[in-house]
């Protein structure tokens, strides 16, 4: 159960390859009717119905926050992934029906800051798109630095170039650009704030370089979707559903729990929001945690788990749920 | 110490050394102790990035103390009002990396606060302790008049003559308790002035 969202009907207006990677998908209400109002970083949840399987893969809103019409994503395809993206990429298609989640935002601008300092690593790029455009249409100050592997896979570059002309800055892999993060971080303006975007080697290096330079961690937002990992097969009781439920290679803890008709609460499905903390009642075994959510003692403790997106390997698991 | 009540009522901690490239300490008469006892604790070289801006009180005591600790900058002021002009171009000149420390009476915190707010800075990246007098800078709500200084409870306003009683609700854009007609029903009504705030 997503809490507190209700669900969309819509239905793809338009499917735009992008680059070899990256494909875009416009929503559009299948009633007609305006879609809801959203911030720049807002993300949906997309449900897939892939035969038996439904997947649920979260993804940052691109278009600007000023035209509801539609909605519309890029999807970076992942063929080594869990299937999510492969399947946007081969099977969604223009008239499409499908469900998605009313937006929410887990990476919003803090509209007090005096500048707007993104930094944006591949298909990172994403929800930055939104908000650029919000920020524009207000006059905001912002700069945005682009890190890509090539030109060509440089995803709406071209594109935020000839908007934001020298506020958007590229870095190209193959071309040995780096950004002089030092640099960049320590001539920011007081009042200014940090949003990270983008692999999660990327975030590290900019959070503990930015804690490092004296930027206090309420100037510094980052937003990485951790997809669920695939791993051994492992059984887990639910003790309050009394429950014995089998998670599969492929399957995330939380969708095994789904699977199994217990309806927990979500949003982000990425290891972000903290809406599906689940409580350890006892566990014999080791844990992989994959979130941003707990914190380090958490994950040491064995107390807690994110069934969206870690893990656990042994012999026993008891979760309270 | 300021004691935690509604959860507008600001609470105050203990200065620690915060990672920085800058780091700016302003403080009022017995909040140089902070400094002093924070030096105790901060690295070697870190006075060396730090500029001490500093209002002694009425004793003129503790300022050796903060000049033997060697800050890049020193710079004493009779008031806020005074240092205020200097403290606005300092931080619209400042660049992320600047660190701020905030030590002394509430109505110095509070103000300085203020204006650090106005400037970008989270009052949650701010670090402050509290020292010396619990005197309140307190706005009328009735007027709108500030009055500086108040120890008593209840504490008349200094611009429209109402008797107010002190809240603990606080604003950090007034940086000012509010204080509320106390006997707005009936203006015979006098309840006793007690000292509050020493």
């Amino acid at each position: 159960m997503s809490t507190g969202t209700t669900k969309l009907d819509v239905v793809v207006s338009d499917v735009v390859p992008v680059n070899d990677l990256v494909t875009r998908f416009h929503f559009r209400r299948r009633d007609g009717e305006l879609l809801p109002t959203f911030s720049g970083g807002a993300h949906v949840v997309v449900e897939m119905r892939d035969g038996e399987r439904t997947r649920l893969n979260p993804y940052s809103l691109m278009g600007s926050p000023l035209d509801t019409r539609e909605y519309t994503i890029s999807v970076r395809r992942d063929d080594v992934g869990r299937g999510g993206s492969l399947f946007m990429h081969r099977h969604v298609k223009p008239g499409l029906e499908m469900v998605i989640s009313y937006p929410v935002n887990l990476f919003s601008l803090d509209l007090r800051a005096k500048k707007h300092l993104m930094l944006a690593g591949g298909i990172g790029i994403t929800p930055f798109m939104a908000q650029t455009a919000q920020l524009a249409g207000e006059g905001g100050n912002f700069e945005l630095h682009y890190t890509c592997r090539t030109a060509s896979l440089g995803t709406y570059a071209d594109v935020l170039r000839e908007r934001y002309d020298r506020r958007v800055r590229l870095y190209h892999d193959d071309r040995d650009e780096r950004i002089d993060l030092d640099r960049l971080l320590s001539t920011q303006p007081l009042g200014t704030h940090l949003y990270v975007c983008g692999p999660a080697g990327m975030i590290n290096w900019v959070r503990d370089r930015a804690a490092a330079l004296g930027w206090p961690s309420e100037a510094v937002h980052f937003e990485h979707f951790a997809a669920p990992q695939p791993g051994l097969p492992f059984d887990v009781t639910l003790a309050v559903s009394g429950k014995t439920i089998r998670v599969g290679s492929q399957q995330s803890l939380l969708e095994a729990i789904e699977a199994a008709g217990v309806d927990p609460p979500y949003l982000c499905r990425g290891g972000v929001c903290g809406q599906c903390e689940t409580n350890v009642i006892s566990y014999d075994g080791k844990f992989i945690h994959n979130d941003h959510w707990l914190s380090e003692e958490d994950h040491r403790s064995g107390c807690k788990i994110m069934p969206c997106v870690s893990r656990f390997e042994g012999k026993s698991l008891v979760l309270e749920r | 110490m300021a004691a935690k009540s509604i959860i507008s009522r600001p609470v105050y901690g203990t200065l620690s050394p915060q990672p920085g490239k800058h780091h700016l300490f302003i403080a009022d008469a017995e909040g140089a102790l902070a400094i002093s006892e924070m030096a105790a604790k901060a690295p070697a070289g870190f006075f060396d990035d730090a500029e001490i801006v500093f209002i002694p009180g009425p004793d003129g005591k503790h300022i050796a103390a903060l000049e033997s600790l060697g800050p890049a900058q020193f710079h004493q002021a009779p008031s806020f009002a005074s240092l205020l002009p200097r403290l606005k171009q300092t931080l619209s000149n400042a660049h992320m990396g600047l660190r701020l420390y905030l030590s002394g009476t509430e109505g110095l915190i509070g103000q300085a606060m203020q204006v650090a707010l106005e400037a970008g800075i989270d009052h949650t990246s701010m670090q402050t302790e509290h020292r010396g007098s619990l005197a309140r800078r307190m706005q009328c709500v009735h007027c709108k008049g500030i009055t500086e200084n108040v120890t008593t409870q209840p504490a008349t306003c200094s611009h429209c003559g109402l008797l107010l009683l002190v809240r603990d609700h606080y604003s950090r854009r007034l940086a000012a308790f509010q204080g509320v007609c106390i006997n707005a029903e009936d203006r015979s009504e006098i309840p006793p002035m007690e000292e509050a705030f020493p």
